[in-house]
């Protein structure tokens, strides 16, 4: 259905708009083009490849919810509490935003890495992060809870408290408030906060390498796959840059349809 | 009114032209000597010290040429240049991926080995996994870390592997040498198996050993001159400027191997 | 459930005192930024005075200031259900779950609280709309449900902050009636704009100016006589007493045609009417048709009002424009005619 607007966009916008369209997409284009189609599904289920993808969906998917269980209340916080240095304490947590994902993966190092911070008591205890699949989850989980954070902060603030400061004086305690009324208002946005949380996760690359190193199975997820194949096989690495490519259109999908919905 | 758009297309449609084109004025790679002449060279990673080294050597003796490299790992190198990267000249960390450019018709002279590279483990300073040897590497609870058998240095590895008939079980097969010795530094690793040349390089930072076995893989590295980017499809293409050449020459000279030796690089066979 | 607050908070400078007896409604009269809404928010524990003191039969709830416990109960644990200008159904909720909201809450079993739920949706005379969603409630709908819900929190004290404001003046009577019903024998809090609704609502009136209590007493004396400049200006209202007779209220002098709100009084029930001043026309000549309600009076005092003026004639009032006052040549000793539409007189048993 065509809806008429009843301002129109200015005509110039066409343009412009149909050149980015395009800068974006024609790359997309180049690499399907780039598929070596005959060979493509042995190239996709070789044992490497599938390796990887599993590792991939696992990993991701445990990083995601570990975005969820940590970045839920930080949003929370961010949204609802008000106090003076809030501002700046937004802006250290969304660092990750803007750090090149290797720094992230040095940071972590440095953190949880025999000798780091942490990483040294850990040791001590008997506990090694680096080069296990645990490793992997942590930098997807560095990378990606800004995505979901910043994505949930937005939604509570839309969403207001008029409906929890409702929901208190009907008698509920703050977590019944949390839980039958804050979560349902904000799953929308929950819901394609997780997405790009998710999605981040999968394309997580820089992090993973500088921190949790890369061995089939354990710590080479899908993009590392991917880089290593370049090497020797680019056919396999362009085939599972499509299957990537396919399963972000498929999540992209599913987020747009999860923001859509009420 | 519909003048604007119209113009705004035709600019867009320029800028896309030069984008995929290059506009403006040829940055005289390969040209005969003018001022402000560039030769541009693609070399393995690993030669990123040795080369810039002699490369100031290079500028010096050929007044208003600039020297510009671009270092990274071989294959990308060979990938860049296949899709038209306007280098002068190529240098590769192993036959391989020079090959590829020998099966395309890329060079406009055969390729020259001046240099040799062999692998050595490299610990974190004191050594806290007591290795002592290649066969130390087998030990259990040691996380020794390797290059993936993908790239060159993790080929060597599963060659002297098999020569050897040690089964090393690595926590990481990284992607790069870069990448393993950053795990040894950073302590991540008790070893990891990189070349001669990158435990020079890392100083203090780890301590080598080498071991006798290395001797079943040794890197060897090629280098040639390249057909001039801008017309690589005639027939007759060359280096037409000499430059190329004389720049693979200098790496052969003396001067260079000199250079390449104070660096733990073996001459070629 | 007796309440008591009394308090101070520098950053709004309200500071007031109130009480209210157990079964009683007080109605929070006064002009906006008066403080009103903020006595209620103290009550609720939304609002942190600097100083005060809250306490339900005895139980004290907020006890802050100098030398002062510092307690602050958290508004859910207080028992203070609030009922504002908007609804505020939770929109993911059915009315039914809305209305079971409450007693869920407090750890009712579902199936108990949605029985409990309904009989509250039928209570404000919803008990077919259970199953729709708020956006597919009106706007009456849905503050009759958010009524509902309110009450079904089993609330110590119901506290209305203008809980008409919102809605279309034809939906107000109806509404008024559900709220009269189930404010009855409760106590509550109610803040508004509309001296009717302190009148018809609320057995006791505080009016608030500057975020002081300026006035209180009993609904009808506060409103028929007001002291205070707020009282005088917002209400100021006509009240007749009398007794039902012929449909209309018979007072002394006067009879009085209007609309009944809530139940029919039966005859020779005692009833008053009530209109605004400024639904009050006033004429040189006997008016004849159309207006039922016409009184022959005296103008006792004209007293000037900014842009109206306000006439008197006896307990009768009636407000004019500068202009009127001028071409009808009002003074003390007019004899004029007061005229009121009988649509514009409210009738409701005492």
């Amino acid at each position: 259905m065509k809806q008429q607007r009843p301002v129109d966009l200015p005509r110039w916008v066409y343009l412009p708009a149909l050149v980015g369209a395009a800068f974006v997409l024609l790359p997309l284009v180049a690499v399907v083009a780039k598929v070596d189609w005959p060979s493509f599904l042995d190239l996709v289920t070789s044992e490497d490849s599938r390796a990887a993808f599993w590792l991939s969906l696992r990993t991701s998917l445990a990083s995601t919810a570990a975005c969820i269980v940590l970045g839920v209340p930080m949003a929370m916080v961010l949204a609802r509490w008000d106090f003076r240095y809030l501002g700046v304490l937004r802006s250290l947590v969304l660092l990750p935003l803007v750090l090149p994902p290797v720094v992230g993966g040095l940071a972590l190092l440095y953190t949880f890495g025999r000798r780091g911070l942490l990483g040294q008591s850990l040791d001590a205890m008997g506990i090694q992060i680096a080069f296990s699949t645990i490793a992997v989850v942590m930098a997807q989980t560095f990378v990606a809870l800004p995505f979901l954070v910043v994505s949930l902060e937005g939604s509570l603030r839309t969403a207001g408290d008029r409906y929890e400061v409702a929901a208190a004086s009907l008698g509920a305690s703050p977590t019944t408030v949390f839980r039958r009324i804050t979560l349902p208002l904000v799953l929308p946005g929950l819901v394609s906060g997780a997405v790009l949380a998710f999605a981040r996760a999968l394309g997580e690359f820089g992090a993973t390498i500088t921190f949790a190193g890369s061995l089939q199975g354990r710590t080479r997820t899908l993009p590392l796959e991917i880089y290593l194949q370049r090497e020797t096989d680019p056919d396999a690495a362009v085939a599972l840059a499509l299957v990537l490519l396919v399963f972000a259109v498929l999540v992209i999908g599913f987020a747009r349809q999860g923001r859509g919905a009420v | 009114m519909s003048s604007r758009p119209r113009r705004a297309l035709l600019a867009t449609a320029v800028l896309s032209v030069c984008l995929t084109a290059g506009c403006g004025g040829d940055d005289g790679s390969g040209a005969s000597g003018d001022e402000g002449t560039t030769l541009t060279v693609y070399a393995a990673a690993s030669l990123t010290q040795t080369f810039e080294a002699i490369g100031a050597e290079f500028e010096k003796q050929h007044d208003g040429v600039t020297v510009e490299f671009s270092f990274g790992g071989s294959s990308d190198l060979v990938s860049q240049i296949q899709e038209g990267a306007p280098a002068d000249v190529f240098a590769s960390a192993d036959t391989a991926n020079m090959d590829k450019l020998t099966g395309e018709d890329l060079q406009a002279a055969d390729p020259q080995y001046f240099a040799t590279n062999t692998l050595e483990i490299a610990v974190p300073p004191g050594n806290p996994g007591a290795v002592r040897s290649f066969a130390d590497l087998a030990k259990a609870g040691l996380n020794v870390v390797v290059c993936a058998p993908e790239v060159p240095c993790g080929a060597a590895a599963v060659k002297v592997e098999e020569a050897t008939g040690v089964d090393i079980a690595p926590v990481s097969e990284e992607q790069s040498v870069t990448d393993v010795l950053a795990k040894v530094t950073s302590g991540e690793a008790d070893a990891g198996l990189v070349y001669v040349t990158d435990v020079i390089a890392a100083g203090d930072d780890v301590e080598g050993i080498a071991f006798a076995e290395s001797a079943e893989a040794v890197n060897t590295y090629p280098i040639a001159a390249l057909k001039d980017a801008s017309d690589r499809d005639s027939p007759d293409s060359s280096d037409s400027s000499g430059l190329a050449q004389a720049f693979v020459d200098l790496v052969m000279s003396a001067e260079g191997q000199q250079i390449l030796a104070d660096a733990g690089f073996a001459p070629a066979g | 459930m007796s309440v008591e607050v009394e308090f101070f908070t520098a950053e709004r400078d309200v500071g007031a005192a109130l009480r209210v007896a157990a079964g009683e409604t007080v109605a929070l009269l006064g002009p906006n930024g008066s403080g009103k809404s903020t006595v209620l928010g103290v009550l609720a524990g939304l609002v942190r005075p600097d100083t005060g003191r809250v306490s339900i039969d005895g139980e004290v709830l907020t006890d802050i200031g100098p030398g002062s416990s510092g307690r602050m109960v958290a508004p859910h644990a207080r028992r203070t259900a609030l009922l504002g200008q908007d609804a505020l159904l939770f929109p993911h909720l059915d009315a039914l779950e809305n209305v079971a909201f409450g007693p869920r809450s407090r750890g009712t079993h579902r199936r108990t609280a949605r029985a409990e739920a309904q009989g509250w949706l039928e209570a404000v005379g919803v008990g077919e709309l259970g199953r729709r969603r708020p956006g597919e409630l009106s706007g009456g709908q849905a503050q009759r449900v958010a009524v509902a819900r309110a009450l079904a929190a089993d609330p110590r004290v119901l506290l209305l902050d203008e809980p008409m404001a919102a809605l279309d003046v034809t939906v107000q009577p109806s509404l008024r009636q559900v709220l009269r019903r189930v404010l009855a024998d409760r106590t509550a809090v109610i803040v508004t704009h509309d001296p009717l609704d302190a009148l018809l609502l609320a057995d006791r009136v505080v009016v608030l100016e500057a975020g002081r209590v300026v006035e209180e007493g009993v609904s009808k004396d506060v409103l028929s006589r007001p002291r205070s400049a707020f009282g005088a200006r917002l209400a100021g209202l006509n009240l007749v007493r009398g007794t039902w007779r012929d449909d209309a209220v018979e007072a002394e002098q006067l009879v009085v045609h209007g609309l009944i709100e809530g139940e029919a009084p039966s005859i020779g029930d005692a009833v008053i009417a009530a209109f605004r001043p400024q639904a009050v026309a006033v004429y040189r000549e006997k008016v004849r048709g159309s207006p039922r309600n016409t009184f022959l009076v005296v103008v006792s005092e004209v007293e000037p009002r900014g842009d109206l003026v306000r006439v008197h004639a006896g307990d009768l009032v009636a407000d004019v424009t500068v202009q009127a006052a001028a071409d009808l040549e009002l003074v003390q000793g007019s004899a004029v005619t007061f005229s009121v539409k009988a649509t514009e007189v409210s009738v409701y048993g005492i």
